[in-house]
């Protein structure tokens, strides 16, 4: 079933173009890498799912509807920057969601807090950067969404916790749900995709299956990104 | 522990192999009953979907069966894993071969240098 349906949407910045034409198409059930260098409109596209930002042109669809109170309810979305006040206690930030979003599984968010050792009752503030993208992004995946945007879920963070967000991420997302996960460390999430968006200068330049394209090229799609966007 | 996949062959691909050669080393015994799909992902650290995918083809080879709803089996036709254990060991023998002959290697002297390894294990086996 098609998720989430863009036909030439277009964003400007004033004069400039951070996203031209974007025909495409997610289907649900699928795990989406979004791949780009620095600048090439990942996060506006992300943003305009999200409902953050209008399109300039074109339409954009989340299960045949246009971008409102229903996609948004279905939508769980982890921004590139922090919205939480950071003299919030980590449990703070738990009854926060839990208030907010009515599929919030907050059992399986401590269940998480504790496999971390993050300790609740510490505040937001005192924790170190990777801590603190942890506790955000389990707050995010708790809940029980149809589509997870992730926005550089993993950036901050040591290899050995990437793995374990790896697993959670696997673990927790139901069959028919999405995600879809904006990031640079290509080499640490590949073997989880099933498919990769390539997007330059605003541009979509592929849309495949990740084992098509390994097939096609003998290639990881890390070295194919290098090689892609070589500068 | 996650699986050993290399990031530039398909991974499904990765995964029929590996789950082949456990058949055929007899982690898993004919009839014995494979963990479910998403008990393998998360074991391998793949994608379901990658995991789903995998074990259609090998259903579609016939060396796992499903039952409608009590899950997937290994099959119980030893011929059929007798059969691709010698297949397997027929594509090593060639491989190695063909890696003899990019040294220069020919065929009989490969094969001397294959006696004569196995020997000098029984040297050591006895030391």
């Amino acid at each position: 079933m098609t998720l989430i349906e863009c036909k030439a949407l277009t964003k400007k910045y004033g004069n400039y173009h951070a996203l031209s034409n974007i025909d495409l198409q997610i289907e649900s059930g699928h795990i989406i890498g979004l791949l780009g260098p620095n600048g090439s409109g990942k996060t506006t596209l992300l943003k305009l799912i999200t409902g953050l930002l209008q399109p300039s042109s074109g339409t954009l669809t989340i299960n045949g509807e246009p971008v409102g109170v229903n996609s948004k309810r279905s939508i769980s979305y982890l921004p590139d920057h922090t919205y939480l006040d950071r003299n919030m206690r980590v449990r703070d930030a738990m009854d926060f969601f839990e208030d907010f979003y009515q599929d919030f599984d907050s059992m399986r968010a401590y269940d998480m807090l504790a496999q971390l050792a993050i300790n609740p009752n510490h505040k937001l503030k005192t924790l170190s950067k990777g801590t603190q993208e942890k506790v955000q992004l389990i707050l995010v995946m708790s809940r029980r969404a149809n589509l997870y945007i992730l926005d550089e879920p993993i950036a901050g963070v040591d290899p050995a916790a990437r793995d374990f967000i790896l697993n959670t991420i696997l673990s927790n997302y139901d069959e028919n749900a999405s995600i879809l996960i904006s990031t640079h460390l290509i080499s640490d999430i590949e073997n989880i995709l099933d498919e990769v968006i390539f997007i330059q200068d605003g541009n979509l330049r592929t849309h495949a299956s990740v084992d098509d394209l390994r097939q096609k090229e003998h290639k990881s799609i890390d070295t194919i990104f290098r090689e892609v966007f070589k500068c | 522990m996650p699986w050993n996949l290399d990031s530039d062959r398909p991974i499904f691909i990765q995964i029929i192999e590996r789950i082949q050669m456990d058949i055929i080393s007899g982690l898993y015994k004919p009839g014995d009953k494979l963990p479910s799909v998403r008990e393998l992902a998360q074991e391998a650290s793949v994608n379901p979907n990658t995991m789903q995918k995998a074990l259609s083809e090998l259903e579609r080879t016939g060396l796992v069966y499903s039952q409608r709803t009590s899950g997937r089996f290994i099959t119980e036709d030893t011929a059929m894993i007798d059969n691709l254990k010698s297949e397997l060991a027929k594509e090593l023998v060639t491989q190695f071969l063909e890696n003899m002959q990019k040294l220069g290697i020919p065929q009989d002297e490969a094969l001397s240098l294959i006696s004569e390894t196995i020997k000098g294990d029984e040297y050591h086996d006895t030391d």
